[in-house]
């Protein structure tokens, strides 16, 4: 072991009343950082993952209209015609198998789905509904939004055939299982579908609206034969969704819609409780550090002896400045294992006291490595800088004053 | 007699304390030279400025105005860090009141000057610092922290940490200065032998006439002057 350390757990270990309340100090600030930021990330986790549990990361559209007059400028009588039926008529990707499996190529994104969305009336005898289409390819889909997990009764099967709606629809319908239902546009195109399964996402909207069919059934009923209304894409880190959406449409020439976009609102919500957070935590750590300094700087003038003693043995300014910054560091790491253990024990605590009245907790914790490995590492550099004024201090120290004022 | 035996050599040299205004000068021009293996006895009424002539020996403090070459080597240029690893290597300190440091035993005090020399512990420096508390009495007492050894025995330790880097110079202020007669004695008659053995140079402040009549070499301090 070198000497600085031996010296700076040696002079620790001797103090013992004041290394108790620097690593009390740290303990409890640790603990308070640990504790807070694994409630808030645990329910900012739980919130986006239900928002997110219908949603893709990023969604592709077609571009704007100037852009799409560019792409189709070879027929003036396509373009006419193209203005005139603007209003009504879908927009649709060009050659999104090609885009697709460009897409499907970025090591970001982790799965790519087409869809071909729009509106439609949705038929029962006398009942009539006006539902959203959704032409998608079942396998791709559920990638995206995991389906079947939503689903109350039957299954999940898209076929030319079988449908599946959601319980609200399903009900003001009164159909169930293996009925049929007329799907009708405004211009008159119409299929039949027989309902194969009925979910519930927890967002009633949806399940009064969403019909799930193929993306051949929507694309005759929604004449946009051959081509889709929208690529849904999701990425591996969800929070870079927006950056990479970018990056996808330069790349492809569509518009990207990042979920962060489409709940802008939400996001603002989480970015001020992290923000209130962070601003929590920075003044642990600064009173921590304040509690640091003022005790090292007792323990300095305390020891002013033994480092007058150590520098007329030899021992250099750098030296004896490196002894009381370890000295910081090792409360610093210390004090964050403990504070970790503290942090970690109150959180599991306050989680299993507070529950749902199904016995799931209300706050969802989330303990993660990587936030103990934060923690340790802001607290030992800290408590490092901490140390800074005083070990400055101790190494200014005249070995004679020391040595003559007993 | 060549300058090789010089351990010691100081010249003209003065201290002045306070700044602004009122300064005195606790040392007025200071030539001593103490050769190799010397055991010397400083002496002087209080106030004489003996403490501050050993300090700036001991590189400890900086003279005013003056030389000062450990071995030939003058030391008024170099910078805190030479002046520190000379420190470490050329001159061993006892104090008055011990000065050995809480935390640490007996033997750890007495590795000290070389665990700082080497950067840290070594069984060599153990063997070492065994043999010295031996050679002082203290071979039972190695595990000893200082707070459990009497003033005889932690003065013994200090001894024993100053030769342990093998210093060619010792300082010691007062080194019997806290100690009843006999315990006085037994020191006394330490640091002799060792000097004896080892031929290490001695320098030794001392009140106790008796003391220094028995040193080879005395010098008196009177008013910041050298007077014999
Ligand atoms: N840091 C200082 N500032 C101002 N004056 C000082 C300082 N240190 C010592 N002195 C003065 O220098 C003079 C010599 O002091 P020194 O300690 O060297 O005397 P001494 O011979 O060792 O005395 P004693 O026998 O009492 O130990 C004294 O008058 C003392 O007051
Ligand atoms: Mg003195």
């Amino acid at each position: 072991m070198r000497i600085e350390w031996l010296l700076a757990l040696r002079f620790l270990k001797e103090g013992r009343a004041q290394t108790f309340f620097m690593l009390g100090g740290v303990t409890m600030g640790v603990g308070v950082i640990v504790f807070l930021t694994s409630l808030i990330t645990g329910l900012q986790r739980s919130i986006i993952e239900k928002t997110l549990g219908t949603q893709a990361h990023v969604v592709m559209r077609p571009p704007d209209d100037e852009a799409r007059r560019i792409i189709t400028p070879d027929s003036t009588l396509a373009v006419s015609a193209n203005v005139e039926r603007r209003a009504q008529r879908l927009s649709s990707i060009l050659q999104w198998q090609q885009v697709m499996r460009e897409l499907e190529k970025r090591p970001e994104v982790t799965a790519v789905s087409p869809l071909v969305a729009g509106p439609s009336f949705a038929i029962r005898g006398s009942a009539t509904k006006s539902v959203a289409l959704m032409g998608i390819d079942p396998e791709k889909y559920t990638r995206i939004v995991p389906m079947p997990s939503f689903l109350k009764e039957g299954e999940f099967r898209i076929t030319a055939n079988d449908a599946a709606i959601g319980t609200d629809l399903a009900r003001e319908l009164g159909v169930t299982l293996g009925d049929k239902i007329r799907l009708q546009t405004a211009d008159g195109r119409s299929e039949t579908i027989t309902v194969a399964g009925i979910f519930d996402v927890g967002i009633r909207d949806l399940n009064r609206r969403w019909v799930f069919i193929t993306l051949r059934s929507a694309q005759n009923l929604l004449d946009l034969v051959g081509g889709v209304s929208s690529i849904d894409v999701t990425v591996r880190d969800l929070f870079k969704a927006e950056v990479i959406g970018e990056q996808l449409a330069r790349q492809t020439g569509l518009t990207a819609e990042s979920w962060m976009k489409t709940n802008a609102q939400l996001m603002v919500g989480l970015k001020s409780q992290s923000a209130s957070s962070y601003m929590i935590q920075f003044f642990v750590i600064i009173s921590v550090a304040f509690g640091i300094t003022s005790v090292l700087v007792v323990s300095v003038i305390q020891k002013s002896r033994e480092v007058g003693i150590l520098r007329a043995m030899g021992c250099s300014r750098r030296r004896v400045r490196h002894i009381f910054l370890l000295q910081g560091g090792v409360v610093g790491l210390v004090g964050s294992l403990l504070g970790s253990g503290l942090g970690a024990l109150l959180v599991t605590f306050f989680a299993s006291t507070a529950k749902n009245p199904d016995g799931t907790p209300i706050f969802p914790v989330v303990l993660e490595p990587g936030m103990f490995l934060i923690a340790a590492g802001v607290a030992t550099v800290t408590g490092i800088l901490a140390a800074a004024a005083p070990a400055v201090r101790a190494a200014k120290l005249d070995p004679v004053v020391a040595i003559r004022n007993v | 007699m060549s300058e090789m035996n010089n351990i010691i050599q100081l010249t003209d040299v003065r201290k002045q304390y306070g700044n602004d205004g009122i300064t005195t000068e606790v040392l007025h021009g200071i030539d001593l030279t103490l050769l190799q293996g010397e055991f010397t006895a400083l002496i002087g009424p209080s106030g004489s400025g003996k403490s501050t002539l050993l300090n700036i020996i001991g590189l400890l403090e900086h003279p005013t105005s003056g030389v000062i070459r450990v071995q030939g080597r003058d030391t008024g240029t170099l910078p805190d860090v030479e002046l520190t690893k000379l420190r470490g290597r050329s001159i061993g300190f006892v104090f008055q009141f011990h000065h050995l440091i809480p935390a640490f035993s007996a033997l750890e005090n007495v590795m000290m000057p070389l665990m700082l020399e080497d950067g840290r512990p070594t069984p060599a420096q153990r063997e070492r610092a065994t043999a010295l508390l031996t050679r002082v009495g203290l071979a039972d007492r190695l595990d000893f922290k200082p707070a459990k050894l009497s003033g005889g025995q932690q003065q013994r330790v200090a001894i024993a940490r100053a030769l342990a880097a093998n210093p060619p110079l010792i300082l010691a202020d007062e080194p019997t200065g806290n100690l009843d007669t006999a315990a006085a004695d037994e020191i006394f008659k330490l640091l002799y032998e060792v000097n004896l053995e080892s031929g290490t140079t001695f320098l030794i402040v001392t009140h106790d006439p008796r003391l220094a009549h028995r040193c080879r070499r005395v010098v008196e301090l009177v008013d910041g002057r050298i007077v014999g």
